[in-house]
C-alpha cells in the first residue's frame, strides 16, 4: 500500500464512523487498499421498509455505498480533496438474506482531473454472490487544475 | 407490501410515518399538499455526512421512501397490496444539503402492474431548484403470483 493508503486506513477508517448518519447506521470500517476500500453494515431492524417482506429500504444500503466509495476515491486521488457525489445508481441484483450483515467494497477505476469514476458491489457474505452493484461519480473542485474539459 | 394500515394512513391529509422502521428513524411525516404526497425530513444531527451538510444516502433514502409512497397511494382501494421493490434507483446529486429541513415528491412516470417507473426530486426551501433527484425502477409482486427471482 502507498503511504496515503495506509495513512487513511489509520485515520480516516475510524473517522468513517465517526460521521454522524454513518454513525446512526453502525456503519464500520473494515480495510481498504491502493484504490479500493471495504466497509461493514451490521443488520439493524431500524433498516427495513417493509417489515412483512422483510423488505430493506434503499437508504441504509446507499449511505453504505456511497460512503465507500466516495472513500475510495479519496484514496484513488491520493489526497483530502473535497469532493461531492455528482451520481450513484444503484442495482439491487437480489434481497439480503434476513438480518444479514452487508458488506460493500467499492473502487475508483478511473482518475480525471475534475472526476473520480466509481463502482463496488455489496454482499451478504459472498463477494462472488452480490445483492447490489453500484457505479458513480464523484466531482472534485479542480481550481487548482487547467485545461481539457474534464 | 400488504400493510392495509399504511394504505389507510395515506388517505390522510398528513401524520408521521412510524410504520415503517426506516422512515422512522429518519423521523419522517407526510402531508398532502395540492392533493400531492410530500414526504417531510425534518433536520437532525444524526443526518449529518460531510460537515454541515446532509448525508447523500440519507437523501437517497427519502427519495426512495416519497417513491415508494406514492406507489402505494396509486394502487387500487381495497385490493391486497404487492410487495413493492426497487431493482434500479439512480440519483443525481444538484446541491448540498443543507441542515435544515428537506421535502420530497414522486411522480409515477409509468404505472404498471408489474412495474412501476418513478421520478423524485428533494428541495428546501425553493422546490423550483432540487438539491437532489431520483429515477427509481419498482418491481411489484401479487400475492397471487410466485415471487420474482
Amino acid at each position: 500500500m502507498t503511504s496515503f493508503a495506509e495513512q487513511v486506513a489509520q485515520f480516516m477508517g475510524p473517522f468513517v464512523g465517526r460521521v454522524p448518519h454513518n454513525k446512526q447506521l453502525g456503519l464500520r470500517f473494515v480495510e481498504a487498499g491502493d484504490r479500493w476500500v471495504e466497509l461493514q453494515l451490521p443488520f439493524s431492524p431500524q433498516f427495513l421498509v417493509d417489515p412483512d417482506h422483510g423488505v430493506w429500504a434503499s437508504g441504509p444500503i446507499i449511505t453504505l455505498m456511497d460512503t465507500c466509495v466516495g472513500m475510495a476515491s479519496m484514496l484513488s486521488r491520493g489526497a483530502f480533496e473535497p469532493h461531492a457525489t455528482l451520481d450513484l445508481r444503484t442495482d439491487y441484483v437480489r434481497s439480503p438474506k434476513p438480518q444479514a450483515t452487508v458488506t460493500a467494497r467499492g473502487e475508483c477505476y478511473r482518475m480525471t482531473r475534475q472526476i473520480a469514476f466509481v463502482r463496488g458491489l455489496a454482499h451478504d457474505g459472498d463477494p462472488a454472490d452480490p445483492i447490489a452493484h453500484v457505479a458513480g461519480t464523484f466531482m472534485f473542485a479542480a481550481s487548482k487544475l487547467a485545461g481539457g474539459w474534464q | 407490501m400488504t400493510n392495509p394500515a399504511l394504505a389507510t394512513l395515506l388517505r390522510e391529509e398528513s401524520g408521521p410515518l412510524d410504520l415503517l422502521p426506516y422512515a422512522a428513524m429518519l423521523g419522517l411525516s407526510f402531508e398532502r399538499v395540492a392533493g400531492e404526497l410530500h414526504l417531510v425530513m425534518p433536520f437532525a444531527e444524526t443526518l449529518i455526512g460531510s460537515p454541515g451538510r446532509l448525508h447523500g444516502g440519507a437523501i437517497s433514502g427519502l427519495l426512495e421512501l416519497a417513491g415508494l409512497l406514492t406507489v402505494i397511494a396509486a394502487q387500487p382501494e381495497g385490493e391486497a397490496l404487492p410487495r413493492i421493490r426497487p431493482v434500479t434507483v439512480t440519483v443525481d446529486f444538484m446541491r448540498e444539503g443543507a441542515p435544515q429541513e428537506t421535502r420530497a415528491a414522486a411522480s409515477i412516470t409509468k404505472l404498471g402492474r408489474r412495474v412501476v417507473n418513478v421520478h423524485a426530486s428533494a428541495w428546501q426551501g425553493d422546490r423550483a431548484r432540487p438539491i437532489t433527484a431520483a429515477h427509481i425502477n419498482f418491481v411489484l409482486d401479487w400475492p397471487d403470483q410466485p415471487p420474482a427471482p
